[in-house]
């Protein structure tokens, strides 16, 4: 699996960024393993401790698996003020998880993370490649519930 | 060219996707068809429209009515009423319920000009609003002759710093070396900031021009596009210009045969708001932790992979197709003599019509408010405004009248950069608003500096105190001596910033502070 992703990049270290992206991408649980960064670090001639410290640098990148559905609640000002603290109390309980937890089901991860630039319609969380705006409490059973029945 | 008596420009953003945008279109489509109007009515997917209403937004030229939150169910309604008949449906339209008519004026637009007007995803129609004729024009031009029209300009960095972009642009162009590259600072992270991110998706081949004006004035082969993960649209939207350019021959090996070559790559972020600084960038670019490096050298002399690098805000690359067209003098009529040109802004909060605008800079905050926003919303009252994001600072109603341009807003030590403007009714905390704010940074902090590292989880922990209640008001004065300290000694601009809220909140608001303190 990782020699298709390492195929369609040059091996020099400029690439590593774009290749952690691909290999979490097309990973079933959204996360770069032990086994990927081995790997990734023969590729590019790199040491795995650096490869390590830009995936722990950005926050996008995870090392521990993760859910089919990566929910990030934005917790900057603009959807603090609009009360993004009751959105995350909602979904805390509605998934029975804490920050950076996945559901037993692996279905949900819950994420925080800063302004997504959409603060048009504050309070504001992304799932996945998808953005969720003007975020009410009943808009979280809405949401999750769709979202369950994606098989 | 079909000519149609009738307009329908649909706002095509993340949120209007989400609310089904495109099925909404289908459904307009199949219905105007239906109704014997596919030949007058002309439906136009566009980028963000001036306001930011909820879910579907449209705008309808020439009768200039929105409407906002359209339902799929409302098609019958609005095609038999006002496309038909010529009736507008008030209970859609966004100016029901309230008493002011904001300006969505496009009388002083530069960056915007097209914005929410062409489709963003046809060269043709870039190019039908005279688009490229400034990069034609460049390629005959002395490429120090075109630094210094952008230096005549007055044209300073849009990104926070307001550094002179001609003088930016003059240390990198007289280098002789083999590769030199131009850097978009597409990483958009300030919260409450997303003017780059609505200019990449209205109108991403005037930036796009800019790059490539850029490129010729300093001798750069080489572009690369930072941008945000988060932001898929803009990138789908800059891939499809980008290969447009190449498939009509503006980009690639010897452009019109001028024996100028350029290429522009876009490069995905991952999430990091540190990288917005440029050092920090150009270290992501490579490979590497965001950590910042230390200047001297500047890029401009040393930058991506020791090549000399210019790298530049989206705001400030979209004005320079208009300096070189119409020349320093055309630029100059805009804005103040000091601080020419325009500033975009987004106006958030609560006001009448949130939304996106662009005014002359010097406009005064005043002025943005009243008439670009409509206004406060019915039965608010104005407290405060954040304003430039979380590196930003906190005004009060006596600051109301303050010029927004670079040197006037310097008084009070604000950045304008972000053009973020959040407006706050008289319910909000301010403790409340610094707190989230102060949090940010902690998290944000990139940990290589000890100043940084350290004094923002230090302020954070005094915050959330006084927020509980058990301050006190040593409490107070360490919050300011920790973040003058920051500022004195971080290593870059993040760690230098916290004292610009903290400050202006404290300057401002300090009773409430007091209150909250134990006595």
């Amino acid at each position: 699996m990782y020699q298709e992703i390492f195929s369609k990049y040059t091996p020099t270290k400029d690439n590593l960024i774009y290749i952690l992206h691909d290999i979490q991408d097309n990973d079933p649980q959204h996360y770069i393993s032990e086994e990927a960064v081995q790997a990734i670090s023969e590729y590019l001639n790199i040491p795995s401790n650096h490869i390590y410290g830009v995936i722990t640098f950005y926050s996008m990148y995870s090392t521990k698996p993760r859910g089919k559905n990566i929910i990030r609640l934005c917790e900057s000002p603009h959807c603090y003020i609009k009360g993004s603290e009751n959105i995350l109390r909602k979904l805390k309980n509605a998934l029975n998880v804490g920050i950076g937890e996945t559901t037993k089901d692996k279905l949900f991860t819950l994420e925080l993370c800063a302004c997504l630039g959409v603060c048009g319609n504050a309070p504001v969380m992304m799932i996945n490649d998808d953005v969720y705006g003007d975020l009410t409490e009943e808009k979280i059973d809405e949401i999750l519930a769709r979202l369950r029945e994606v098989k | 060219m079909k000519y149609f008596r009738t307009h329908v420009l649909v706002g095509i953003n993340e949120t209007s996707k989400q609310a089904g945008a495109e099925a909404f279109i289908k459904a307009l489509k199949a219905e105007l068809d239906t109704a014997g109007l596919k030949d007058e009515v002309n439906i136009l997917e566009t980028g963000p429209l001036s306001f930011f209403g909820k879910g579907i937004c449209l705008t309808i030229y020439p009768d200039n009515v929105n409407y906002e939150n359209v339902q799929k169910d409302d098609i019958i309604e609005l095609v038999n009423e006002h496309f038909l008949k010529g009736r507008p449906v008030r209970r859609l339209m966004l100016e029901s319920g309230t008493r002011f008519s904001p300006k969505f004026n496009y009388e002083s637009r530069i960056v915007l000009r097209n914005s929410g007007i062409i489709d963003p995803e046809s060269i043709d129609e870039y190019l039908g609003t005279g688009g490229y004729e400034a990069w034609e024009k460049a390629l005959q031009m002395n490429p120090m002759d075109i630094v210094s029209e952008v230096k005549n300009s007055g044209l300073r960095g849009r990104g926070g710093a307001g550094f002179p972009t001609g003088l930016k642009w003059s240390f990198t162009a007289p280098i002789e070396c083999e590769q030199k590259y131009v850097v978009v600072n597409a990483d958009e992270g300030e919260p409450g900031t997303f003017k780059d991110r609505l200019i990449m998706e209205g109108d991403p081949h005037q930036l796009l021009e800019g790059i490539m004006i850029c490129a010729k004035a300093v001798g750069a082969t080489k572009s690369y596009i930072y941008i945000r993960g988060e932001y898929k649209l803009s990138i789908a939207r800059l891939r499809k210009a980008i290969q447009q350019c190449y498939e009509y021959g503006l980009l690639g090996k010897n452009i019109f045969e001028s024996g100028f070559d350029l290429d522009i790559d876009l490069k995905i972020g991952a999430g990091a708001y540190v990288c917005g600084e440029e050092t920090a960038l150009i270290e992501s670019l490579e490979g590497n932790r965001g950590n910042p490096r230390w200047k001297p050298p500047f890029p401009g002399v040393k930058g991506l992979w020791g090549c000399p690098t210019i790298v530049n805000n989206v705001e400030t690359l979209t004005n320079i197709p208009y300096i070189i067209k119409y020349g320093a003098d055309g630029y100059r009529k805009f804005g103040t003599p000091d601080c020419p040109g325009t500033k975009v802004y987004t106006i958030l909060g609560d006001v009448a019509y949130p939304g996106l605008c662009e005014a002359d800079m010097g406009t005064t905050l005043r002025t943005i408010i009243n008439d670009y926003a409509g206004g406060m919303k019915q039965g608010y009252r104005f407290k405060a405004a954040l304003i430039g994001g979380a590196a930003g600072v906190i005004l009060s109603d006596r600051l109301m009248d303050v010029k927004m341009d670079l040197n006037s807003l310097n008084q009070y030590a604000a950045v304008l950069g972000s053009g973020a403007i959040l407006v706050m009714n008289e319910n909000t905390s301010i403790v409340d608003m610094l707190w989230s704010i102060l949090r940010f940074f902690r998290h944000e902090s990139c940990g290589k500096c000890s100043p940084c590292r350290n004094g923002s989880q230090q302020l954070y922990d005094l915050i959330t105190k006084i927020k509980k209640g058990q301050g006190t008001q040593d409490d107070l004065d360490n919050l300011l001596l920790i973040a003058e300290t920051m500022q004195q000694t971080s290593f870059c601009a993040l760690g230098q910033s916290p004292i610009m809220p903290i400050r202006s909140a404290l300057d401002n608001f300090r009773d409430e502070f007091l209150a909250l303190i134990k006595k």
